[in-house]
């Protein structure tokens, strides 16, 4: 080593580490459209609304519409239903949270908290598992609700989560009552 | 084993030529001729040689498949039933590909089960031990993936399931299982980027298997007394004797794939994927490939929730668990002794372990209700505790047989007793005691 050498750091070690540092940026910068093209795409993002006409549905029957490439079932819940979801202490509940996208956060999954206001009757919620995105079936299983074929997961009557390994309440998608018999999903 | 110099000595001006420029047929002698492997190998020892041709059959069936395969939603399924129907030979190919996937699948579990009994993970093979946990791994993700492109009913509803898995993950699992799906469903990007990497992989096998190759010839095979190879006694040349053995037990093995391909072909498939798949309708009960109803079982076993691991997370972690068990084998277990053949109390576990995996593919098949469930659990125990208790335990508690001095000693114990068997490399020692 010569005496301008000694300095350290010095300026060769500047050199190794910002031409490393160079490599590492290129290299995240050349793989992330890698990564970067497996995520939806415009067209799946386009976020579609659905309206449906439930003036049809009269207490006891359900519909189901796709939004985003998913379920959505609309239930007019039949008095006995509307009860049943009401009897249940939230502690009973696996997921005690509504987990409903109208409402904060951490709203507690009360039956009135599934639903919407005026229209408690009425269950909107995405018909899909939460253990691994099974679709459930209507009115089966223990407690009237839905179940999942795929794991046993076993839901009440407001869709919340009861038996089995599913870990969430079926979730409840931003939804509005556009007129009386309307309602505007997403 | 690998020591000592090549014995190649090429006999044409051509061979000659051709030595000094790239040593390829000296490469092949050395490896697959002249290789020394121990003299007492058994039938368990065939099912590297299977597994390759099963490889290479699945590439050669898969490449001509995909020349008349659409991944399209809207053409996959009426695609797979035009190569049924109207290509030339197209259903001996699909059922050829569809059941060699089984029967692959059925090989590499007599492969690493005769790697646990015969304690073949042990050092030096620990690497070698790895190296074919991850071709597993990949022919786990091809496996998965070649059943989705079909677009049936278990297609559709076995790729929700199995990417539902990754959604699991705490904070990012959403994004994850959006990354892999590209979209919020199974959808037709999902179905494209299947194809591909269906495709793909393979290839990545491959080069695995190379690795796992190129690992066993350094370190040389075990065999069924464990004992390292230590004279030039202990050995037999590759060629003929591996060969014509190896040889032997694929023409058997190809027999019974050739009764379920003309006889069975549907037997391990699922009747639900001759249903186009439909987003809205779950089938009744959704079961894999038979493959990995062992792993479904420990997945569905988990109902309960365990302080902040859900009961969704925790049947995804001990379904990953299961495998990560296996990479971690060579560690487990403390014993000294290799082979389950002199030591009484592993042999007992090992066959407790191989009854307790069945059970679980049985459970995997059964619906997740009633008393299957806690069957489950109990299986799914002692699936982690074969591991982690008794791999530990028993090589410290156990008291082994006497060990022979040497394979050939070994060998001639066995057949000085013997009924008038030919002596030599077909012996089979797990019929001892």
């Amino acid at each position: 080593m010569s005496a301008t050498d000694t300095q350290d750091p010095n300026r060769r070690d500047f050199l190794y580490v910002a031409t490393g540092m160079a490599a590492v940026v290129g290299a995240g910068a050349f793989a992330w459209p890698f990564i970067d093209q497996m995520r939806p795409d415009a067209s799946t993002l386009a976020l579609a609304s659905v309206e449906v006409d439930v003036a049809s549905l009269t207490p006891g029957m359900s519909l189901i519409v796709k939004w985003r490439g998913k379920p959505v079932v609309v239930r007019n819940r039949t008095e006995q239903e509307m009860k049943d979801g009401e009897a249940v202490k939230l502690a009973d509940l696996k997921d005690p949270i509504a987990r409903n996208a109208n409402l904060p956060a951490d709203a507690p999954a009360t039956d009135a908290n599934r639903t919407t206001p005026g229209k408690e009757a009425w269950m909107v919620m995405v018909q899909v598992c939460t253990h691994l995105g099974c679709i459930p079936l209507g009115q089966e299983g223990d407690f009237g609700g839905w179940f999942c074929p795929c794991h046993g997961s076993v839901y009440d009557t407001a869709g919340r989560i009861r038996q089995g390994p599913a870990p969430e309440n079926m979730a409840v998608p931003v939804f509005k009552f556009i007129s009386d018999t309307k309602i505007l999903i997403g | 084993m690998s020591e000592g110099h090549s014995t190649y000595t090429p006999k044409t001006g051509l061979g000659r030529w051709f030595d000094a420029r790239m040593p390829l047929p000296r490469l092949v002698y050395d490896s697959f001729v002249a290789y020394p492997v121990p003299r007492n190998l058994n039938y368990a020892w065939t099912f590297g040689g299977i597994l390759s041709i099963m490889l290479v059959a699945q590439i050669l069936t898969g490449i001509v498949l995909a020349m008349h395969y659409t991944a399209d939603t809207n053409l996959a399924f009426g695609s797979v039933e035009k190569i049924m129907r109207d290509v030339n030979s197209g259903w001996l190919l699909r059922y050829m590909h569809s059941n060699g996937a089984s029967f692959f699948f059925v090989a590499v579990y007599i492969h690493i089960f005769r790697g646990l009994y015969y304690g073949s993970y042990k050092a030096p093979r620990e690497l070698l031990w790895i190296l074919g946990c991850i071709i597993y791994l990949l022919m786990m993700a091809t496996g998965f993936m070649g059943y989705v492109l079909p677009w049936g009913q278990m297609s559709f509803w076995g790729a929700t399931v199995i990417t539902g898995f990754f959604s699991a993950i705490p904070l990012v699992g959403d994004w994850i299982q959006q990354l892999l799906l590209g979209g919020f469903a199974v959808d037709n990007p999902t179905l494209n980027r299947f194809f591909a990497l269906h495709y793909l992989l393979p290839f990545m096998i491959a080069g695995v298997v190379v690795l796992h190759i190129w690992a066993l010839h350094v370190v040389g095979q075990s065999n069924p007394t464990g004992i390292e190879v230590k004279s030039k006694t202990d050995t037999v040349a590759f060629t003929p004797y591996a060969t014509i053995k190896d040889a032997f037990g694929m023409i058997v093995f190809l027999f019974f794939f050739a009764y379920f391909v003309f006889y069975l072909p549907n037997y391990l498939g699922h009747p639900d994927n001759y249903i186009v798949a439909n987003p809205l309708k779950t089938p009744a009960h959704i079961v894999p490939e038979w493959y990995f109803l062992p792993f479904y079982a420990i997945l569905r076993a988990i109902t309960f929730n365990v302080g902040p691991i859900n009961s969704k997370l925790g049947g995804v972690l001990c379904m990953f668990g299961a495998i990560v068990m296996l990479f971690l084998v060579p560690w487990l277990d403390t014993s000294k002794v290799r082979s389950a053949v002199y030591r009484p109390w592993y042999k007992l576990f090992f066959w407790l372990f191989v009854a307790d995996a069945i059970l679980l593919g049985w459970l995997g098949s059964q619906p997740a209700e009633g008393s299957y469930v806690f069957m489950a659990q109990m299986a799914t125990l002692f699936y982690f505790a074969f591991f982690l208790i008794a791999l530990p335990v028993l090589g410290l508690i156990e008291t082994p047989r006497r060990l022979p001095n040497s394979i050939t000693e070994a060998v001639l114990e066995k057949n000085k007793g013997g009924s008038g068997h030919p002596a030599g490399a077909t012996a089979a020692p797990e019929t001892k005691g």
